[in-house]
């Protein structure tokens, strides 16, 4: 393991930008233009929409900015007009690769605010679809890595695994991508006869992708070259710049709201721990999600065996109507920190919600980590970050 | 004499009816061998090395895809961007599809059977290889788009750092050989000896591992291949040379690079696997004019499948790193290479 970076990678970018001023005194009758490259918001590196603006000096990167928006829904302003349980289905179009985790945060907030708890075998649930859907997101990102470096095979690999985890949430919810499953008070219905079983097989193959993944990829020695000391954010400039998630943790951070601030869910009844690195860079962004790909595995695991018996739904009227009030809810999602703040005065619908997305606050790191490098660091650096479009502009 | 010579006055033919023949040779092989690696590897290998099922539908098992995909590239309207440089944007896919024509002409597949023995046939393989960089260029050029600029000159910067190895790797064998003819190779393997037994020859594969190697690598890299394809660079520059051309001038590029890696298969072939010759065959024997382009063929898949394996396989260098590990690595090491080559070639 490399010594933490921090010092190092400061040192490097100051370097870099009194290289610049040098040579812009030197050079003075050599004028050599800087260029602008819009990467995006077409562009496939950017799986979305999003639009970086660069200034190439050569190669090199004077600056790059991230220039989002391109793909704004208004879903803040939308949930305003809807009904709590309507807000639901646009809740699930933020992140939609772990479309289950970005309704729990919500519930749960309109749940605190009506005094509701949901019983416990409607928690373990949860839970268990809570991890299914960081395991459906973060596999597909251990595959697109690769993508980001150049190698092609991995990708595939990661959709024909993953596609066995979204068998599983649609066998309980209906739904591949957007299950819209989860209610104020608990679940709409219970898991299917078989599918702990069924589960229990498919998070086996899933470590054995995470193996895969390990022997394909991470241990490549190209990969390695491309990844490490790529794009290092130091622990402090991450904490500064409102990180969270995978992003943060690979900075050595040791940080996770499933253990810090468990917000009614089951992951403190089960065996599991956080994965740190200290290098702050692409590769280790990479090794921390794959270690928590394994241990969300381990969780499932663990939460299978142990749900308890009793109802998924706790008693609450057929029309819901939140009492006055304020919420804040947040998880960890897995891209990182997904909060609801919530607004109500009394109505049928929330008079104001706030939506504090990860993706959005870990871009906004572009800018600093990319001062300095090459073209091809901007790709392997989104792409280590991992953000969702759909989860950057809601 | 040259055994083009050779086959003119054995078979009695006019020079303009040698021509004739050597073009419609030319005309059907390359685009043949270019649709048979681009079928057999591009889409069924890799789709199988993926898990995914590749093409299906066209043909038994999909064979005819590639012909309805070149049916469905003639049919895309020619675009020309407004700003971009039309003479020169016209010229670059011919001129790289003319280098990889012309690698073709001294590629012997038998004792009579090759287009142009010429006495200098690996130089002229060389020389004309690295024209393709040339039309690469003029596309990032002429395309007036900024990602295809910086895949034109990544494709130069990459020409000038691997060239240099691919070249030091062939001199090995040239110096072992004693020849720069491309039959003369054939012929030194065919007649060497492994310390005296000299039943299947001595393919230099096994006197010139390492040049063999060299030159593996180097061409993946002259044909910007993963994992050096940073002038094309899907993900980074979204095609880069060639991002800005539709319909038949992007076929040609691509036919360009599925020929080219077609050829330089073949050159591998010739100068380290023994060629077309069959061990326990007189070298001249006539009847090796049908069996070596057979053998050859063979001998290129293998090679080929190499090449896409590890495109398959591997992810991509940034430039600054394949430019270390050309200048740093493997110019020394072919260096060294010529030197224990030379010393062993003057003791022995």
């Amino acid at each position: 393991m490399s010594p933490p970076p921090t010092a190092s990678a400061l040192r490097e970018q100051q370097a870099y930008v009194a290289a610049q001023a040098a040579d812009a005194r030197v050079n003075v009758e050599l004028d050599t233009g800087d260029m602008t490259l819009n990467i995006g918001p077409q562009h496939p590196a950017t799986h979305g929409t999003l639009r970086i603006a660069c200034q190439l000096d050569g190669e090199q990167v004077i600056s790059a900015e991230p220039l989002m928006g391109y793909m704004h829904r208004g879903y803040e302003k939308l949930c305003e007009v809807r009904t709590y349980p309507q807000c639901t289905t646009l809740i699930n179009r933020i992140d939609w690769l772990g479309s289950f985790a970005n309704e729990v945060p919500f519930i749960l907030a309109a749940e605190q605010l009506m005094g509701v708890e949901a019983p416990p075998r409607a928690q373990w649930i949860r839970t268990i679809l809570f991890e299914l859907s960081r395991i459906a997101n973060v596999s597909l990102f251990l595959g697109d890595m690769g993508v980001q470096v150049g190698a092609l095979t991995p990708v595939f690999f990661a959709f024909r695994d993953r596609e066995r985890v979204l068998n599983q949430i649609e066998e309980v919810t209906g739904g591949r991508f957007h299950p819209n499953f989860d209610r104020i008070g608990g679940l709409k219905d219970d898991i299917p006869r078989g599918w702990i079983a069924e589960t229990h097989a498919v998070m086996a193959k899933m470590r054995g992708f995470c193996d895969e993944m390990e022997d394909l990829l991470m241990g490549n020695e190209i990969f390695q070259t491309r990844c490490r000391s790529v794009g290092v954010i130091p622990g402090d400039v991450a904490l500064s710049y409102g990180l969270s998630g995978a992003n943060l943790r690979a900075s050595g951070v040791d940080w996770d709201l499933r253990r810090d601030a468990n917000p009614g869910l089951a992951w403190d009844q089960v065996d599991w721990r956080v994965w740190t690195h200290p290098d702050g860079d692409s590769f280790a962004r990479y090794w921390v999600r794959l270690q928590e790909t394994r241990e969300a595995t381990k969780i499932v695991d663990q939460l299978l065996d142990g749900i308890p018996s009793g109802p998924i739904m706790a008693k609450v009227p057929r029309i819901i109507k939140v009492p006055a009030g304020e919420a804040y809810v947040s998880t960890e999602n897995p891209l990182g920190e997904m909060g609801y703040y919530v607004v109500s005065k009394g109505g049928l619908g929330p008079f104001r919600v706030k939506i504090r997305t990860p993706s959005f606050s870990n871009i906004s790191v572009v800018p600093w980590v990319m001062r300095g490098t090459y073209v091809p660091d901007i790709i392997t650096i989104l792409g280590s970050l991992y953000f969702i479009l759909g989860d950057i502009d809601r | 004499m040259s055994a083009a010579a050779d086959l003119t006055g054995a078979l009695g033919l006019a020079y303009w009816a040698e021509t004739a023949i050597k073009l419609g040779v030319a005309l059907i092989v390359i685009p043949t061998a270019a649709l048979m690696l681009g079928y057999l590897f591009l889409l069924k290998m890799m789709a199988f090395m993926q898990s995914r099922l590749g093409p299906t539908d066209v043909g038994p098992h999909g064979s005819l895809q590639l012909i309805a995909d070149a049916v469905k590239f003639l049919q895309k309207e020619d675009i020309h961007p407004a700003a971009a440089d039309r003479r020169v944007f016209r010229a670059a896919p011919v001129v790289v599809l003319a280098s990889s024509f012309l690698l073709f002409v001294v590629l012997p597949t038998g004792p009579d059977a090759v287009v142009e023995n010429l006495d200098t046939g690996i130089f002229y393989a060389m020389a004309v290889s690295s024209l393709s960089v040339l039309g690469v260029l003029m596309a990032g050029w002429a395309s007036a788009n900024k990602y295809a600029l910086l895949g034109g000159l990544r494709a130069a910067g990459q020409l000038i750092a691997y060239e240099l190895p691919l070249i030091l790797a062939v001199m090995g064998v040239v110096i072992q050989a004693d020849s720069l003819n491309l039959q003369e190779i054939v012929r030194a393997q065919a007649e060497g000896e492994i310390f005296g037994f000299g039943l299947i020859g001595n393919p230099f594969i096994l006197t010139q591992f390492i040049g063999f190697l060299i030159f593996m690598i180097a061409a993946q890299a002259e044909l910007t291949q993963t994992p050096f394809d940073m002038p094309v660079a899907e993900t980074e520059l979204v095609g880069g040379f060639h991002v800005e051309y539709t319909g038949f001038r992007f076929l040609l590029f691509f036919m360009a690079e599925v020929a080219t890696a077609f050829a330089f298969s073949a050159l591998a072939t010739v100068m380290f696997l023994g060629g077309w010759w069959i061990p326990g065959f007189d070298f001249n024997a006539p009847i090796l004019n049908v069996l070596g382009p057979v053998v050859m063929l063979a001998k290129i898949l293998l090679v080929a499948f190499v090449i896409f394996w590890i495109r398959f396989t591997y992810p991509r260098l940034r430039e600054d790193q394949l430019q270390k590990f050309a200048w740093k690595v493997l110019i020394p090491l072919s260096l060294a290479n010529i030197v224990v080559t030379g010393i062993f070639k003057v003791v022995l």
